[in-house]
Order: structure tokens, then sequence, then C-alpha cells
């Protein structure tokens, strides 16, 4: 099971023919993924590892099926690419693309909702499920993505893609594995938060917990805290809050752009304090993680 | 990025939302001439960034102009992260019938901006929880024309009527549009005062403009007399961090950024993103003091480690440094370790007498073992936690 995307879901890449696109398709593609199709415009004609491109969505659309679309273009582009997809009829959009100001992420998402689509990003590094389908560009190369993501019992929703794969690389290596794993994208204005996310692990029966990795900045953490208590979930929720040193530092940034401490809320001690008081385990160590994850499943 | 209270203001009133008699005094002698011209009492407000400053001691009254210049000097003179205030603004104190805040931001929590007003004067945030009566929210789109409807329905739910509820909704609606054309995060105007003659007028106002959107502001930008790299810290950055951005300029391959300057003694040269945040916090939890906070990734060329390591190892009270990263995905463990030990043989030292530790768990991790062995560095691979290399790290350097 696992959310979201399964064995047969077959997916486009908005943006093949740049750099990292066509290292990250190869990447899919060694992993078993089914790419389908990529669109650079005026690029339509040619191939990547085999991959037909085209100039645009709707010559792939019209003629099969697409379950997702990974948008990879420079960010000047990333908008417009995004509603081609949605405009196409894609379900399921993962935005890699950084340095999306926030009006366009709340126009895209707003967009998306209007039309039944989901988000994942912008700034994110997509989803896995781990041996059954990769969607994005988690993991790097497929034997290294192979060492860090092993199937199993925990989702996983990170803010910080590089954290994605250390978090699940520990859960792995504690042979507790993941469900799925989901780089949710470390800007302010992302299109699913935790909150939106957790319904869809909790109707999952492969998942028995839940890991969220979280950053200064923002409000989904203290949305979860809220979610949590208001619903019963039956899965365990554990959390890691980085940048606590960031606590003393207001309105300086570090890393995303979404990482500043502008407001109470965003704080990560405050963060910490909410999380904590709705019943989520809080990690103190990044290495306690696993450590926690066992005693709240019982395993 | 933050826009200076004064430049705020000029953005409100070029869109039609009166602000309160006032006027920027950038000496003590212009400030005791504005405070005359203005008459009666006055405030005083130092045009700063820093936070510190913002919440304390950038605020002075002065009953008469004699006392507004000998406080506008003291205002004047304050530290305002390395830098001095763009000017002291002196502010008329005028009698309002009512006082009202207003703010637009973006909420994550549905995506979507929301315009935010209260009944009284202050930070919506602290009165959202002290009086949340007294507050009312509506969100509305980025993605359709913005309707003046929706700013009248946020004031009517505050039981406003009458003449003020479309004299507000005004205001409110000139605010939310503004806050959409020119990419900001925020627009606040904390008091909303309502003259004697039932118009209003801005007292105070802040605003943060994207860093993302900048580009695309150049008109705005330009008329305020912003430059292109003035980038509004929350204190100006020092040599060390100014070398840091260097090196990132001057290689397009890889990601060194941001670096930050702390003191400590433990160098760190770590990455990349949220992996620095997490490395950076384990090796305080571990006892460690960092000398800086310094992020290499996006598979980066040898030549950007050597410069960031040389760049760690030459600050004053540095002897050793920790090369760690998360679980990478395209970073090549090989380049940096190549890199750092590059930069460390060129400076004429021991590479195992310099790196307490090498967690760099990637692509091309074999290669990197062997070049790390040849050189009896001591490292380690994913299966040791970042927690425990911190750990590691911490013990050999002390604290």
């Amino acid at each position: 099971m696992g959310v979201l995307i399964h064995k047969d879901f077959e997916f486009i890449i908005q943006g093949i023919t740049g750099r990292e696109a066509v290292n990250f398709t190869r990447e899919c593609l060694e992993y078993g993924s089914k790419v389908v199709g990529g669109v650079t415009p005026g690029k339509g004609g040619r191939d990547v590892y085999g991959v037909p491109v085209y100039d645009t969505v709707r010559e792939i659309t019209a003629q099969r099926k697409v379950d997702g679309a990974i948008i990879t273009v420079p960010l000047a582009f990333a908008p417009d690419a995004a509603f081609e997809a949605i405009d196409a009829g894609i379900k399921l959009i993962v935005i890699i693309t950084e340095g999306i100001p926030r009006r366009d992420a709340s126009q895209i998402v707003e967009y998306a909702n209007i039309h039944g689509a989901r988000v994942i990003g912008p700034n994110c590094l997509g989803l896995i499920i781990p041996d059954v389908c990769r969607f994005g560009s988690l993991g790097g190369p497929a034997v290294d993505c192979r060492k860090a993501f092993k199937p199993g019992v925990v989702g996983v929703m990170s803010r910080s893609g590089g954290m994605t794969t250390e978090i699940c690389n520990a859960l792995s290596g504690a042979g507790l594995g993941e469900s799925t794993a989901i780089s949710i994208g470390g800007d302010p204005v992302i299109g699913s938060t935790y909150t939106d996310l957790m319904p869809l692990f909790e109707a999952d029966e492969d998942t028995k917990a839940v890991v969220i990795y979280s950053e200064p900045g923002g409000s989904t953490e203290a949305e979860l805290a809220q979610w949590s208590v208001d619903n019963k979930s039956r899965l365990p929720i554990v959390a890691f809050v980085a940048g606590r040193f960031m606590d003393e530092m207001p309105g300086m940034s570090f890393g995303h752009a979404g990482t500043i401490v502008e407001k109470k809320l965003d704080s990560p001690a405050d963060k910490i304090r909410r999380m904590r008081d709705a019943g989520i385990s809080v990690a103190d160590e990044i290495g306690d993680i696993p450590k926690l994850v066992k005693e709240r499943i019982g395993a | 990025m933050r826009l200076y209270e004064f430049e705020a203001k000029r953005v409100l009133a070029k869109h039609r939302i009166p602000v309160a008699p006032q006027k920027l005094a950038n000496t003590a002698a212009e400030a005791e001439a504005a405070a005359t011209e203005l008459g009666g009492p006055v405030t005083l407000r130092a045009q700063v960034l820093s936070p510190k400053l913002l919440k304390a001691g950038s605020v002075e009254s002065a009953a008469t102009p004699a006392e507004a210049a000998k406080k506008a000097a003291k205002l004047l003179d304050l530290d305002d992260g390395g830098r001095k205030p763009k000017g002291v603004l002196v502010l008329k104190k005028v009698d309002a019938g009512a006082d009202y805040s207003l703010a637009v931001t973006y909420d994550g929590t549905r995506k979507l901006p929301v315009m935010i007003a209260a009944t009284v004067p202050g930070n919506v945030e602290d009165i959202a929880d002290q009086h949340p009566g007294k507050v009312a929210r509506r969100h509305f789109s980025a993605l359709l024309p913005f309707s003046d409807y929706t700013a009248k329905e946020l004031v009517s739910s505050l039981g406003i009527k009458g003449a003020e509820l479309t004299r507000l909704t005004g205001v409110v609606s000139r605010l939310a549009r503004l806050f959409l054309d020119y990419d900001l995060t925020q627009a606040n105007i904390p008091s909303l005062a309502r003259l004697a003659d039932g118009s209003f007028a801005a007292r105070d106002c802040y605003m943060d403009m994207e860093v993302e959107g900048r580009a695309r502001q150049g008109a705005i930008l330009a008329e305020l007399g912003i430059a292109d790299d003035d980038t509004r810290a929350v204190r100006e950055p020092t040599a060390f961090e100014t070398a840091g951005k260097k090196i990132d300029d001057d290689d397009p391959r890889g990601i060194v950024g941001p670096v930050v300057e702390f003191d400590g003694n433990i160098g760190l040269v770590i990455g990349a993103g949220g992996g620095s945040l997490t490395l950076t916090d384990a090796v305080i939890k571990a006892g460690g003091r960092p000398a800086n906070y310094a992020a290499i990734g996006g598979n980066p060329s040898v030549g950007k480690a050597v410069a960031l390591t040389k760049l760690v190892l030459s600050k004053p009270g540095v002897e050793k440094i920790a090369v760690m990263s998360n679980v990478v995905s395209n970073t090549r463990a090989d380049l940096v370790a190549r890199g750092v030990i590059k930069a460390i043989v060129e400076m004429g030292f021991e590479p195992k007498d310099k790196i307490a530790i090498f967690r760099v768990p990637g692509a091309w991790e074999a290669d990197a073992v062997k070049i790390l062995k040849k050189y009896g560095v001591d490292y380690c691979d994913r299966t040791v936690s970042i927690s425990e290399a911190a750990k590691r790290a911490v013990e050999k350097i002390g604290a």
C-alpha cells in the first residue's frame, strides 16, 4: 500500500532536459518507476533515456493516462508549468523548483484545489514508496536510494529533502523502514502540509507510525498539534525540530526560505511546546528518532 | 526583506492610505525643526531593522522641540546591527476617536493570503492571543482579481457600520492590493487612527518584501532607492561572512551558503539545507561551540570545498573542523573529501590533525573513504547518526 503513489503509477517530468532532471530521470527509471514522458518546450521529438520528450503536456495526456507530473523547470516558468499540468487533468503534481514566491505558490495551490489536483512542494524532492515507486529525486542514484529507503511501517514527512533521506536511512537501519516518505517542501506556502497528508497515512494499513522533520518558520507544526488534539489518530507521531539554535537569532535566515523566525508561532521552542502538549513525541536528538518510534509502537 | 517604517509609509501614501503627520529627520537639528513644524508633543522612532531594537529601545517621546533634538541625537547614535539608523521619524501625537490595527499576510495552513483586523491597536498576533473577540480574519484569493467586498466582510464582521464601514473597507482593500502587487509577506498597520473628521491615518506601519519576489519588484525598489545589494539583513555581515558569500558567487557549481559567523571554536564544513540546521543543533547539544554556520551542498566543486575549508580554518580560534552532512543524494563525497584535504595540505597542515570527523554519506562514498584512509582521517559512514558524529567531533575538539 502506501500513500498517493503505487506500482503502476505513471508520471511525466516537466523540464526533463535540464541537467538535474536528466539525472533523476535515469535514477527513477533504474529504480523501476514508470516515467512515461517529458516536456521541454522546443525540444519535442527528442528522448531522455528512452523517455519521449514533447513540447506540451496535452500531447501526452491526449494519448494516455498520466497520474502525476514532476515540475523541475527554471523558476520563472514554474507557475506556468503547474497551470499546464493542472489544465491537462493531472491530479498529483510535485514541484521541485526552489525560490517560488508565496504569491505564485498560493496561486498554484488554489488553482489545483479548484481542479481537484494535489500539489506536493514547491522546493521539495517528491515522494517514495520503497521498492515500489519513486516519484521525484529523493535518495539520488538508485543504488544509494535502495540503501536509504526500505519497505516498512513508518510514514515520513519532511520539510527538508536531504533530511528525508537521512531520517529514512536511520529508520531503515533500525529495521523499521518506511511505508511512504514524502519531502513536503521547505517553503512557507506549500501544497500539502503535514495535516493535509495525515488522513492518507491514517487510512494506509501499512503505516504504523508517522515521523515528521520540521524547521523554524511557518505554522504547519502548530496546525499538526491542533489536528492531533482534534482527531483521535491511531498513529503515534514522532517529531524532530531542527534549528533550535535559531531561537536566539530572530530575523536571521538559514537554509530554506521558510526557515526564518518572523512570528511567535514560528520559533522552534513554540513548535516543540505545542507538539508535546498535543501528545506528539519530540526527539531531543535526531539520533533518538528510531528509538522513540519503537517505544511508541511497542516494537 | 524588511522595509524601514518611512519607506513602508511612502508605499501606503502612494496607494492613498493616509499617514499621520510626520517628518523624517537625519540630524538632531532636523528633528528639532520637525517637532517645531509639527507642533505639540511628538514621538520619535529610530529607523532600524534589528528585531531587538524594534521591540524596545528605538522609540522616545518629546514634549518640546529642544527635547526632541536631544532624544533624536541619542536615537541616531543607536547601533542597529553594525549600522546607524536611517534617520528618525518625528511623529505628531494625534488624537484618535478610535484606533485599529490591520495586517495582511500569508496563512500557510490555508495557503492563502489573509487580512486581519482588530478594533484595538497593536500587534494582531498578540491581540488574537489576549482578546480573540476583537480580531477578525478573512482569507482571499491571490489567483482571482481582488474584490473589495471581501474587505467589507472583514470590517463588517467586527461590527463596524455606517460611513466608518465604507471608509475602513477602502483602507483594507488598498492594503490587500498593494500586499499582492509588491510581493509582500507582511503588511502591517499596528495603529490606524480614526481622526476627528472620520478619516483614517496610519500612525505606524511595517512591511516585509519577499526576497524571492525582489527580481520582479525593480520599479518600487528603485522608487524607494533600495539598491540591489541592500539585503536588509538584521545585522551587517562580518568580514568572514562576506568572504563566504564571495566563495559562492565565484563558482556556480554547488552551493555554499549562508555562511554565518559564531564565536565558538569548532569549525563547521557542513551541508546542506535542513542538514546544516540539524548538524549545528547536534554540535551544540553535544556541548560544543560552533565557530560558524556554513552549508555546502548541491554537488559542489572541489574548488568550492577548498575555499570554504580555508576560510573556516583560518578563522582565529579554530583549531579543527568537523566535515559532516546528512545522507546526501547528489553531492559527491569524494569531491568534498578531495577539497577539504587539498585545502589543509595547501595550508601546510596534516589532514588528520585538522579534521575531527568526516561524515558525508553520499554518492562515490567508497572513493572518499580511500582518500580519507590514505591521510589517516577519522571518518564514519551512514550507520553513525548525526548526533553521534557531532559528539565525536566535540570530544576531539573540546568545548
